[in-house]
């Protein structure tokens, strides 16, 4: 069913000005996609922040095993809110406040799906992240020993991921039913087509974490032996922070890329029938793994035993599902690109580099780095499993992911801002960012080769552990720098930047055909879509190449 | 700003339904991954040394679990009543259809309270059998899927027959909340009251 939205009416003339209070009460009431999506967005940085000042502290304190700089009761509680707060405080929340920004808009929608049920969502979220961090500081939480605060960390993680499940309802719902006239599936934008992949996999994922959550709170209370107690909570939860769960989380950084890559191409997408069906690959490969779990929680991942190649015919099934078939999806993506920027023979069209271009390719390399890492670390005979090489290959994607996102910023900002960021200042933010991911990730990589134990702040093991952890650490601290300094770049440069106009990238999509910044209800008028490229087909410049219009 | 030719009016949206549908969607991997632990618990204790999983001198009260199954037949049937005579405008048989639907979940978790009575599982259980908190968490959480639709059940008449009647879609989507709720209890019915 392609629709859209009906217009809501406009203030009457003469309506009084806003003040302080009204502006707060709408800014928590919003059922403006646009706002919803930037404080999504907003505070996923901020978060990210604080959780990679975390991972930065932990590297510090694993430098010197016979020094100890924090308290060694909270190492369990901190080792616990970097795994949960990297995904569920920062990472999938920028995803899904990106998909919330712009999806609508996409669509040629003029809102997105049950709005006020994303804002319910939104502040859902946002409490049961506030209820964690307060169990966490009071000595609650994984190996806390404030009852009390392990009870309430318990409570607010399934609150969080709750919230988490109404922003994926609502955005999957707009997908399905609020595209623009002429929008059929095979139409829909790549972004928005990789936001759907994610949200239904969320849709089906997410509950299963809330459903044991809901167990080890009422065990806890009443029996603490079932479940482990306050040690067992992340044996149980845990699997929503692995693979391939966490690519799911990250697959809208792909869809962007995938976007980008042929606006900076200045042509059409070739085999855009391939790249929506690489992006649902990644989707299928977390959708298996959650139908695995009954058979592996307390997670345990999926393993592969190279001894046994020919008797573990079913764990060779679950490994292709968890690990190559992502892996697959993503290579599908990343070697289409080169397609699109190859020349035609009498094209006048010539690609024109951009930053976000830059921090898309760099961000989805990043994560195609930590996939391929994951797909090692399924193999039971390297003996990865408990090191710190699971600690690299998550903050890989992770990092990747979030570097994507300030390209994703960075190409839709004009349509949230009106303004468009200094391309020049921006771009060496990314090979910063780039820097910042290798550094945090691939050291614990080679740790954990040597046997370097995950959660660990003591451990044993030749090699120079202490380089391995400093770089580690420089690499976390330099994330941070690299969010501070592109939030800086972007506060200055929405505010007071370079008017963008309404096509400032010279687009393919439905957005860039209303002004910028998009006015309440997106769109003046509905329109009529004829291929996947609809601005494209009015640009008699441009790429002219044979679309896929069925 | 390029034009695009314009769009004819809208379609009707189907918004609600495919929400409904996605909620039920997240519902079911709820209570199916909660069952999946039930189960892999149970199989740990029956493979343990006392070979049992429901602790000593606890029985199912099998009529009011039962009671509770063919209420969901009954439920289905007033949903559907209920969709079949939007369609129809018939408003008088959609109030009485959603009404009865409403009460009979009202009467399914008045049985649930009735098997948690008559059962008297203690919750705290001294040798560290997981039975009680997960008798108690995967019913609870059943509890609160049910006071779910009946809430849907009542917002969905008041709004009809307070002259809402073009919206039949939140009929559908009611009916279709109804069958999942169904669903989800047949498959807790058979692994938690029947298997044991």
């Amino acid at each position: 069913m392609t629709t859209i939205d009906t217009a809501s009416p406009a203030a009457p003339a003469g309506a009084r000005s806003p003040n302080v209070v009204t502006t707060f009460g709408a800014w928590i009431t919003t059922a403006d996609h646009k706002r919803l999506g930037r404080m999504l967005i907003g505070t996923g940085l901020v978060a990210l922040l604080g959780i990679a000042a975390v991972g930065g502290l932990l590297g510090l304190e694993r430098i010197d095993v016979n020094a100890s700089l924090l308290n060694s009761g909270s190492l369990d509680q901190l080792f616990s809110i970097y795994r949960v707060g990297l995904a569920f405080f920062a990472v999938l929340p920028v995803m899904l406040g990106l998909g919330v920004a712009i999806v609508p808009l996409q669509l040629g929608a003029r809102a997105l799906a049950f709005p006020r049920l994303a804002t319910a969502g939104f502040w859902t979220w946002f409490f049961g992240m506030a209820l964690i961090v307060l169990s966490i500081a009071a000595n609650g939480g994984p190996g806390g020993g404030a009852s009390k605060y392990v009870a309430l960390y318990i409570s607010a993680f399934g609150v969080m991921l709750g919230g988490l499940t109404f922003i994926a309802i609502s955005l999957a719902t707009t997908v399905l039913t609020t595209r623009a006239p002429g929008m059929n599936m095979r139409r829909v934008p790549v972004f928005a087509w990789s936001v759907l992949v994610s949200s239904l996999g969320l849709v089906v994922m997410l509950p299963v974490a809330i459903g044991a959550s809901i167990y080890l709170y009422v065990s806890y209370r009443y029996n603490r032996l079932a479940f482990g107690g306050n040690v067992g909570i992340l044996d149980w939860t845990g699997f929503s922070l692995t693979q391939p769960q966490t690519f799911l989380y990250v697959l809208p950084a792909v869809g962007f890329m995938a976007e980008v890559v042929p606006v900076t191409a200045r042509k059409r997408m070739p085999k855009r029938g391939f790249v929506l069906g690489g992006l649902a690959l990644v989707g299928v490969a977390a959708i298996a793994g959650t139908t695995q779990l009954p058979h592996v929680l307390p997670w345990a991942g999926s393993k592969l035993y190279l001894g046994h190649f020919g008797t573990k015919l079913g764990d060779l099934v679950n490994y292709s599902f968890f690990n190559v078939v992502p892996v697959l999806g993503v290579l599908i993506v990343m070697l289409l690109a080169p397609l699109a920027f190859a020349a035609k023979k009498g094209s006048r069209v010539a690609p024109k580099i951009t930053a976000p271009f830059v921090f898309g390719f760099f961000g989805v390399s990043m994560i195609l780095v930590g996939m391929l890492a994951s797909f090692l670390n399924g193999i039971v005979d390297l003996d990865l499993r408990g090191t710190v090489y699971e600690e690299g290959v998550y903050t890989y994607v992770a990092y990747g992911a979030i570097l994507a996102s300030l390209g994703a910023i960075t190409f839709w900002g004009p349509k949230l801002w009106g303004r468009r960021l200094a391309e020049k200042k921006v771009l060496p933010l990314a090979l910063l960012g780039v820097l910042a991911t290798i550094l945090a990730s691939l050291p614990y990589l080679i740790a954990g080769f040597a046997d370097q134990p995950a959660n660990a702040v003591t451990f044993s093991y030749s090699g120079p552990h202490a380089l391995w952890n400093t770089l580690s650490m420089i690499g976390h601290f330099l994330m941070v720098l690299t969010v501070l300094a592109y939030a800086g770049l972007a506060v200055q440069g929405f505010r007071t930047g370079e008017l963008a106009g309404d096509d400032p990238w010279d687009a393919h999509t439905l957005e860039w055909a209303t002004s910028s910044p998009a006015p309440d209800n997106n769109f003046a008028e509905l329109h009529v879509v004829m291929s996947a490229q609809p601005l494209l087909d009015l640009k008699p410049s441009t790429d002219t190449s044979k679309t896929e219009t069925a | 700003m390029l034009a695009l030719p314009p769009a004819p009016a809208p379609a009707p949206r189907r918004q609600l339904f495919v929400g409904t549908a996605l909620a039920c969607s997240a519902g079911a991997t709820l209570i199916g991954g909660m069952l999946a632990l039930w189960l892999r618990f149970r199989k740990v204790a029956i493979s343990g040394p006392d070979h049992r999983w429901m602790p000593k001198g606890i029985s199912i009260p099998e009529v009011a679990s039962n009671i509770m199954l063919l209420s969901f037949v009954a439920i289905c049937i007033f949903a559907q009543w209920a969709v079949y005579s939007a369609k129809r405008d018939d408003k008088r048989h959609v109030g009485i259809a959603l009404l009865l639907t409403g009460l009979l979940g009202l009467a399914v978790v008045n049985a649930q309270a009735a098997v948690y009575a008559q059962m008297d599982l203690p919750i705290r259980s001294t040798t560290g059998s997981a039975y009680g908190v997960m008798f108690y968490a995967i019913t609870g959480t059943f509890i609160v899927f049910l006071i779910i639709g009946v809430v849907f059940s009542f917002v969905t008449a008041f709004r009809y027959l307070g002259g809402r009647t073009s919206e039949r879609e939140i009929v559908t989507a009611h009916a279709i909340y109804w069958y999942f709720a169904a669903a989800a209890f047949t498959m807790l019915w058979f692994v938690v009251y029947v298997t044991k």
